[in-house]
């Protein structure tokens, strides 16, 4: 009797067994083979492609003695914290804020625009972006224009000019969650507050944001997300340049594994992004499985 | 069934909108600016592919023409790979689509303690950065010899966009009641074939939205294609379009802006088609929310 409850449930969820493969050989695996690979010293090409040798942690050592790395995860702090904790939460909740105030004309027609830079493909954005920013480019033509001076952005201030794009490009997804949360908060309790007095900022910040609270922590999430994940961006702007002085950790590990032709050390340096990741998606869905307020 | 229960001012009620008259001309204008702000990187983009002089920087053409786009209009520069992003984004979608559909059913119709472990391991998985797998991916492929492979690309890109895949279709699964499928059950009819005659038809629009999210994804990602696809015959327009404009000393900017804008139109009209048929913050629900 057991035995065939038991025998029937795993006939019902018989359909599950190809994303399950799907998942196990293509997520899953390629997780694994990186712990395991970060260990070798395999190489792109020539004898240790072949019979990769074991090597320990040596890898992992060189990474906390190469200079690259440190400053890599700094810059990945950075650029996570600058264009989308900063840059595309702050300015998608006060665009979606404005949304609420403005005219529906003019808000459906911005909203277009910031929509606009999300939905292009990603290589056309990054095209987009690195002639915004290059020597002779848009940004420096209305600079120029007002006066301030024509900066190389690219080579001066790369990660400047890769944390406004990233900004640019991403803050719709903001604008998007934050514009549903708002629509779900009773306009009744903010309508009872401005009769007992509260002020437009007092409302915002003591009634209306602690009741987006859960729409908050999911964005951030979810934004850290992608945005740890950023490769194309920053590799059509500045490859990682001038002289690694952009390289997040994405870019880092591509450069080392297939411009320096070291797998190991190039997978020991993703294998560190993963791990950052999962820390990430384990408190997003430690979030996610808590009673909504 | 329960339907989902908003809580709604009943009809008739004063709707008021605070602070409506007030802020209005200021926010009007703050948001014009952002606006303005968030097209002046795109301007460069339409006026540059219209100007066969282009530059980086954004003017209004000399001598306006169409001359870029007839210049990118062959086959092995345009075609080709429009044609691969083609294959290899419907291809995507499809499997994506028959692998998510089949396992949201289980999920959506029993109950069971399997369920919630392994929703929440797949969401999991949507949260690994992709960027940081394809270095290991790519050592994977070599050693399993399916470098360069197309399908094999569209397996993995499939994969990478399963988890939000099962999550939407689950949810628009959810939607479509059981007393329907009870129904053809009573006269014979196999669970498969209830899937496939009744709750599929029913949930085609929320399918069609989930095909179109794996289809746009698989369409603009460059990073995949760029690591997995070597030879130049199998490279879609993301990968073909970087290296023929970002290897190339002399850079074409007008070429490149027209053919930017070319690759990028299916993709803006499937968003469309999105947002206009069944809103873009509903496929976003569908999405986010669990």
């Amino acid at each position: 009797m057991q035995l065939d409850h038991r025998a029937r449930q795993l006939v019902r969820y018989l359909p599950v067994l190809p994303a399950v493969l799907l998942l196990l050989v293509f997520l899953a695996g390629p997780v694994v083979w990186a712990f395991q690979a970060s260990l070798t010293n395999a190489g792109l090409t020539g004898r240790s492609a072949r019979n990769p040798e074991w090597v320990g942690l040596e890898n992992y050592q060189r990474l906390l003695a190469d200079p690259a790395f440190p400053l890599s995860l700094g810059l990945t702090v950075l650029f996570v914290g600058g264009s989308a904790v900063i840059g595309q939460n702050l300015l998608g909740l006060a665009i979606a804020l404005l949304m609420r105030r403005a005219r529906p004309a003019v808000s459906s027609l911005a909203g277009t625009a910031v929509v606009a830079a999300w939905v292009l493909p990603e290589i056309v954005a990054a095209f987009a972006a690195y002639a915004y920013f290059s020597k002779d480019g848009t940004l420096n033509q209305l600079l120029g224009s007002l006066g301030l001076g024509r900066p190389e952005w690219l080579y001066a201030f790369p990660m400047v000019a890769v944390m406004l794009a990233n900004t640019w490009r991403g803050t719709a997804f903001s604008m998007l969650v934050y514009r549903a949360a708002l629509n779900d908060v009773p306009a009744e309790i903010s309508e009872a507050a401005q009769m007992d007095g509260a002020r437009g900022w007092q409302r915002l910040l003591f009634i209306t944001l602690p009741m987006i609270r859960g729409s908050i922590a999911t964005n951030l999430m979810l934004i850290t997300l992608q945005t740890l994940a950023v490769f194309t961006l920053v590799w059509v702007m500045t490859a990682g340049g001038p002289a690694n002085a952009s390289a997040t950790l994405p870019v880092l590990a591509y450069t080392e594994a297939f411009k320096f032709g070291d797998i190991g050390y190039g997978t020991a340096v993703a294998s560190v992004l993963i791990l950052i990741g999962a820390v990430f998606g384990a408190v997003y869905i430690r979030l996610l499985k808590e009673p909504r307020p | 069934m329960t339907a989902p229960v908003r809580t709604r001012r009943p009809a008739g009620a004063p709707v008021l909108r605070p602070e409506r008259k007030q802020g209005s001309t200021a926010a009007d204008a703050a948001l014009t600016l952002v606006g303005a702000c968030f097209l002046l990187p795109l301007l460069w983009l339409v006026l540059g592919s219209l100007d066969p002089e282009a530059g980086h920087e954004t003017r209004v053409p000399r001598t306006p023409g169409l001359d870029n786009f007839a210049a990118i209009m062959t086959p092995e520069l345009l075609f080709q790979p429009l044609w691969n992003s083609l294959v290899l984004s419907a291809g995507t979608g499809a499997v994506t689509l028959a692998a998510a559909v089949l396992a949201a059913y289980p999920l959506s119709r029993y109950r069971s303690r399997f369920n919630t472990p392994f929703l929440y391991a797949v969401l999991f998985g949507t949260c690994l950065p992709v960027t940081a797998i394809m270095v290991p991916v790519y050592g994977l492929f070599v050693q399993l010899e399916l470098l360069d492979s197309m399908p094999a690309t569209i397996f993995f890109m499939a994969t990478t966009t399963l988890p939000m895949a099962i999550w939407m279709t689950r949810n628009f699964m959810d939607s479509v009641p059981l007393s329907l499928e009870e129904a053809a059950w009573v006269d014979g009819a196999s669970r498969m074939a209830a899937l496939r005659t009744i709750v599929l038809p029913l949930m085609r629009q929320g399918l069609g939205v989930v095909f179109i999210f794996v289809f746009i994804q698989a369409w603009g990602n460059f990073f995949v294609p760029f690591v997995l696809l070597l030879s130049e015959a199998r490279q879609p327009a993301a990968v073909s379009i970087y290296s023929f404009f970002g290897q190339h000393g002399a850079v074409a900017y007008g070429q490149l802006a027209a053919f930017s804008i070319l690759y990028s139109l299916p993709v803006l009209a499937l968003y469309v088609i999105v947002s206009k048929g069944a809103g873009s913050s509903f496929a976003l629900s569908g999405a986010v929310r669990g």
